[in-house]
């Protein structure tokens, strides 16, 4: 590519969709657990700061003071880093906001390895497993910092829990401002092909087209992109007629190989259509290191992609 | 404790020896946390230089006293006071927060030897600090237990779930610091979410409390010297720090909490630390 690839942040632009929404929704109200700064809930904290509550480290109080304020009527976002948001307050997002059906939307920042440096316990990779095993819960992951834009103001108005995730480095975009479809529950298709389907979320995105790309100009292999943004409820239609047009799939995602999006396509595959599958994912805990060298050392690349489909076609029968 | 003034400066000099490696670190490595590392340099040196039993060569000795970071994102100030006391070159304290390190951004005891307890997520370290002083317990050791906690890591409620718990099993070998820097990640706790009054809270739990200034020596190794003569309970140190103690821009700048300093900064915070 000749021209300059544009990266922008996803947690930024939560910061200022919220703050934007919060302007025509004065329902909304904020709960920050000491990390505002980086969750960008200051951006709303400033414009509103009648309606923002640092609740300081406590992210269990926290989770439980949203159910109390979803329970009489407020629409609550919740923020933290992913880690925090889903493991150290599972129980009280659990009993307290999933079982009576709460509208609380948790939006965590620093979700993935992409995290960077601070390493493996702050490299929330686990956090969409436990968020989807919730059954009234809605899980997000928009690809960029567009897709963002688009789905705040949805999830803001949408009933329910929702689990939505960002990452904390600049990342690429693979939308624009005015070409950025966004609807809960149905996936976007960024390109069709014939040989195989390559459903990706989050940051894997950009690496998925670029993958297809890679795969079209030097071998002539034709991929589907399927952008699974809602991983909660999968869009079951897109995930069958991938597999009824393409034959194979390979899922993509920041995330560990149990519980994510490649085991949520495998059991749709399983129930209606099975054919090969590979998978892109973690098996293990990250490590410490620059975001860029981590997506390279745990494979989250076209290449990476492209071996995978290249694999899973091999794999087909007849 | 008999405090001399030779003691004193000995410690003083490894102190500013820590504070370089901790701006060398970070602006290598160009992320960190260096408010919080800065507040805790007395009281680790205090500790590793003064007081602690350990081998570096076998870091795994079973009589050892254990220092638990509980602030696991301290590690700037931790892995500098490693790497002076023998555990490991301090040239490697420059791969600090690189692919392939063992010196990890959080604390990681399969990575880092001398390092306790794998963390980074707050509020765990008092917890872990009563499971090892039970196990001493079993073993009939009597070794020491020192944990470092953050104020605003204070507000965790596993914290206090930890502090009932230590009085409850008179677990009197636990020695909890608290750096009391005044600031957290958002800003300064009491805006933020107030922790204080301290020493009451800890009191009521049924700590005993002491209260010093943790940028003076004499001060710390009297207070670690109460705490562990102390039998009837548990202590804890509450120890008055500075955040970003030593380097003007950072003295009591939230801003600084986890951010690197550029080249040119850690130039002049060098140049502070060398005429401080
Ligand atoms: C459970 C948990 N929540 C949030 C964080 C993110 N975080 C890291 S450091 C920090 C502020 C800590 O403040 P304090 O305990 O006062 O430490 P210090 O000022 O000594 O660095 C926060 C919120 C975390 N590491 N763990």
């Amino acid at each position: 590519m000749t021209t300059e690839q544009e990266i922008a942040s996803t947690r930024v632009a939560y910061g200022q969709a919220l703050a934007e929404i919060g302007y025509t929704n004065p329902n909304i109200i904020v709960l920050d657990a000491d990390l505002a700064k980086s969750t960008q809930t200051i951006l709303f904290g400033k414009e509103h700061p009648d309606r923002f509550f640092y609740v300081g480290i406590s992210e269990q109080n926290m989770m439980s003071m949203a159910a109390g304020l979803a329970a009489n009527g407020k629409t609550v976002f919740a923020s933290t880093f992913a880690v925090f948001a889903t493991g150290r307050a599972f129980d009280q997002v659990r009993v307290g906001i999933s079982w009576p059906n709460l509208n609380v939307k948790i939006v965590a920042s620093h979700g993935g390895i992409s995290v960077g440096e601070d390493g493996a316990s702050a490299q929330s990779i686990e956090d969409y497993a436990l968020m989807a095993s919730l059954p009234s819960f809605t899980v997000v992951i928009p690809a960029d910092a567009y897709a963002v834009k688009k789905a705040i103001p949805l999830v803001a108005e949408a009933k329910g829990p929702f689990y939505v995730r960002t990452h904390r480095p600049a990342t690429p975009v693979v939308y624009s401002s005015d070409d950025c479809p966004f609807e809960i529950g149905k996936a976007n298709m960024l390109r069709d092909g014939t040989d195989a389907t390559i459903i990706a979320v989050g940051i894997l995105v950009h690496e998925a087209v670029a993958a297809a790309e890679m795969l079209q100009e030097e071998e002539g292999i034709s991929c589907r992109v399927l952008d699974m943004h809602t991983l909660k409820p999968m869009d079951v239609d897109a995930v069958i007629s991938a597999a009824q047009d393409t034959g194979a799939i390979v899922t993509a995602e920041d995330h560990q190989v149990q519980g994510g999006l490649g085991s949520g396509v495998a059991r749709i595959l399983a129930e209606n259509y099975p054919v090969p599958v590979e998978y892109l994912a973690l098996d293990g805990y990250g490590t410490s290191g620059p975001y860029l060298e981590l997506m390279t050392h745990f494979d989250f690349t076209p290449e990476a992609i492209r071996e995978k489909v290249k694999n899973v076609i091999a794999r087909k029968v007849g | 404790m008999l405090t001399d003034n030779v003691t004193v400066k000995n410690l003083e000099a490894v102190a500013k020896q820590v504070r370089r490696n901790i701006v060398r670190m970070l602006t290598k490595s160009q992320s960190g946390h260096p408010g919080g590392s800065l507040s805790a340099v007395e009281l680790l040196v205090a500790l590793y230089f003064s007081v602690l039993k350990y081998d570096p060569d076998n870091p795994e000795w079973p009589d050892r006293d254990r220092f638990i970071l509980s602030k696991g994102h301290a590690t700037p100030v931790l892995y500098s006071v490693l790497a002076e006391s023998g555990y490991f070159p301090a040239d490697e304290l420059m791969t600090f927060r690189q692919l392939g390190s063992r010196l990890q951004g959080h604390v990681d005891r399969d990575s880092t030897p001398g390092v306790e307890m794998s963390g980074g997520s707050l509020g765990m370290g008092l917890s872990f600090g009563l499971g090892v002083a039970l196990a001493a317990r079993f073993d009939a050791k009597d070794f020491n237990v020192f944990v470092m906690m953050g104020d605003g890591e204070c507000e965790e409620g596993q914290v206090w779930e930890a502090a009932m718990a230590a009085a409850h099993f008179n677990l009197n070998r636990v020695t909890a610091i608290i750096d009391h820097n005044k600031i957290q990640n958002d800003g300064y706790v009491k805006d933020i979410m107030n922790v204080a009054p301290l020493a009451p809270k800890w009191s009521a739990f049924g700590w005993h409390t002491i209260e010093i200034n943790g940028h003076r020596f004499d001060e710390i190794l009297d207070a670690y010297d109460e705490a562990m003569k102390t039998e009837d309970r548990p202590s804890v140190i509450i120890a008055h720090t500075v955040k970003g103690k030593s380097i003007s821009f950072m003295e009591n700048n939230p801003d600084y909490h986890g951010k690197a300093p550029t080249a040119e900064q850690a130039e002049q915070a060098i140049r502070e630390i060398d005429e401080s």
